[in-house]
């Protein structure tokens, strides 16, 4: 069976679990943003915890079935639609041959994924179905879906059947103002006192440059750096070092102004100094932010990131037992 | 140049702080700063470390990431503590020996057509983001790094081998350092705000680093040049992309060839065809023998290359 893209929505694509094991060559891990919604919507509809979605951004795209299916959509909230009429999300639900999935705005959320039983058929490369976008490979021949391209669907399991749900309280929480642990170090100390105070005093705000690579905040206090004469190599400005790797969720800050914190498509290394990094356990919050969403940064230690990392796991292993049953 | 002068570069180079910072990235990086400033010797730890952790193959080690004068590992702490590899990694850098100052890597010729058009005519679309918008970027850089002409800086740009300190950024974007005393190294700024355009397979370069740019896309380099090569192809289609979409590796010592307009459409034309190799010869690398006469021995690096 196959997937007739009507409309593609504002940034949709082809994701999965991602594609670790390439960011020595600059290949990013890529893969869904909210990695929760994708297993959820993966478990619903019958598939492997990892198989490729279509994972949309902000406005979802409008989607015509050649066959029957399965279909699950998950993660930010916004009214779904086949041929019209409102269907449930984080719900397996049935579409006939010829129905149309359609999507409002997303109301709170940035990111849905729609999983299909299945799953996206599109090639693997370097291990994965994701889309890449800045390396033009992955995905859906290597891009951003497009008006009339046709995505092909697996076989699907034996277990696919509508109606499943997952218990209200296993989902996340969406809010427009969110809490991102962020573990101090790297170049941290390379700031002055007065900053090190504000990072995690201001709120910020989600800025217009918010993708896949990255999100920019805007609206705290300007970072100081201390100064200090340039290290061979690293340019003259004092947020410039020699260029190096970047963390997935390091926060870097070009010319002390405004904060990026990079992404599942990040740029896997460059010449600015990074403050610290989001915890692994607060990524998808990141994935579900808006422009103008706010977020405070709460400093945590090695230990607090460790005992979040447990209690998100916890609660992944308890959704996937539920939807074991 | 005088020995006393190799002598108190070589000691400038060396000076490598006797223990690298760690820090960590969140709960899944080990961030490893060899050094604050670049240098080959920075360069050369790095890699010693990442080549001896990659070796262990350790359970819940994800990504080894050589970057200049630092690195970063990525890893699963359900599988492998933090302390537990910081340890591990602090144990493998206080244990690198001489072998350390040896790579076992290949010297590749890259073909390159500077002061190209296309460049050209992209700079001059962004000229109001340069340091100095009534001269091109090359004449910019020959002039802030004291040569007479174009040429000469073309000469000095290519004279010298350079290695391929970090693959990165995006896919397949190596970055080069120069391979000379570090008084004779090419500095330039970077521009003044960044291009939204490059194009693909731009020569550029930026601080100490020389790239190429392995796909269009924005960029704050200064553009000296194209080559013809392929270095970052999905579909895979020449030889040397066999094993791998991304051609460069850390480690790799790159030879730039300057080349005119009628050898690089005869080269294009070849990439087309689907029959363009590039001249790829492996060679033995001993940093110490570098540091000590760093002309003598690259003479004898492209003597390797060029298989006489």
């Amino acid at each position: 069976m196959a997937i007739d893209v009507r409309k593609p929505g504002l940034a949709t694509s082809v994701q999965d679990a991602g594609r670790p094991g390439y960011y020595n060559l600059g290949i990013p891990l890529s893969g869904a943003l909210d990695q929760q919604s994708l297993l959820l919507a993966n478990l619903l509809v019958g598939n492997d915890a990892g198989a490729a979605v279509i994972e949309c951004t902000l406005l979802g795209p409008e989607l015509q079935f050649d066959a029957p299916a399965t279909v699950a959509v998950t993660g930010a909230e916004a009214r779904v639609k086949v041929n019209g009429a409102e269907v449930p999300r984080n719900e397996s639900f049935s579409v006939q041959a010829g129905d149309t999935l359609s999507f409002d705005f997303m109301k709170l959320g940035a990111r849905m994924c729609i999983a299909v039983a299945g799953g996206i058929d599109v090639p693997v490369v370097l291990g994965s179905r994701s889309t890449y976008g800045l390396g033009a490979f992955g995905g859906f021949n290597g891009r951003k879906l497009m008006a009339g391209d046709k995505l092909p669907v697996g076989s699907a399991s034996h277990s696919t059947r509508a109606g499943k749900s997952a218990p209200a309280e296993l989902l996340p929480l969406l809010a427009k103002e969110v809490e991102l642990r962020v573990l101090p170090g790297l170049y941290f100390h390379r700031l002055q006192e007065v900053s090190m105070q504000s990072f995690f005093a201001d709120t910020w705000t989600v800025g217009s440059e918010a993708d896949r690579i990255g999100y920019r905040y805007k609206n705290g206090a300007p970072l100081k750096f201390v100064e200090r004469t340039p290290p061979f190599g690293a340019g003259a400005d004092p947020s410039n070092i020699v260029d190096a790797g970047y963390p997935y969720g390091s926060i870097q800050v070009p010319g002390g102004r405004e904060p990026i914190i990079l992404h599942r498509d990040a740029v896997s290394g460059g010449g600015y100094a990074m403050v610290g990094t989001v915890i692994s356990a607060d990524m998808d919050l990141i994935a579900q932010m808006q422009p103008n969403h706010k977020a405070r940064f709460v400093q945590v230690d090695m230990a607090g990131a460790l005992a979040a990392r447990a209690d998100k796991r916890q609660r992944l292993e308890r959704l996937r037992a539920a939807l074991a049953a | 140049m005088t020995n006393s002068k190799n002598v108190k570069d070589t000691e400038e180079m060396d000076s490598v702080p006797a223990k690298a910072r760690y820090t960590f990235g969140g709960d899944e990086h080990l961030f490893v700063e060899i050094s604050e400033a670049m240098s080959l010797p920075a360069f050369f730890k790095g890699m010693a470390i990442c080549t001896e952790l990659q070796r262990r193959a350790l359970p819940g080690v994800t990504e080894i990431c050589p970057a200049n004068a630092a690195l970063l590992v990525r890893f699963d702490p359900d599988v492998i503590a933090p302390d537990a590899l910081l340890a591990t990694l602090q144990s493998i850098e206080a244990g690198l020996g001489d072998g350390a100052l040896h790579l076992q890597t290949r010297i590749i010729e890259i073909p390159v057509l500077y002061n190209d058009p296309w460049t050209h005519e992209t700079q001059m679309r962004f000229r109001e983001r340069h340091q100095d918008p009534t001269s091109t970027d090359i004449e910019y850089a020959a002039r802030i790094n004291g040569h007479a002409s174009v040429d000469e800086f073309i000469a000095a740009h290519s004279g010298a081998p350079w290695f391929v300190s970090m693959v990165g950024f995006v896919a397949g974007l190596p970055f080069l350092f120069q391979m000379v005393e570090r008084e004779r190294q090419i500095e330039v700024p970077k521009y003044l705000s960044p291009r939204t355009d490059t194009p693909k397979l731009t020569l550029g370069h930026g601080g100490c680093f020389s790239c190429i740019y392995s796909v269009r896309g924005a960029g704050g380099y200064q553009m000296f040049g194209v080559t013809p090569a392929p270095i970052f192809d999905p579909a895979q289609r020449l030889s040397y992309f066999k094993d791998l979409m991304v051609f460069f590796q850390p480690g790799d010592i790159v030879k730039w060839k300057p080349i005119d307009r009628a050898e690089y459409d005869r080269q294009i034309a070849e990439v087309e065809a689907g029959t363009y190799a590039l001249r790829i010869v492996p060679v033995s690398f001993s940093l110490k023998d570098f540091l000590a006469d760093p002309d003598g021995y690259n003479q004898q690096l492209l003597k390797v290359l060029h298989g006489n």
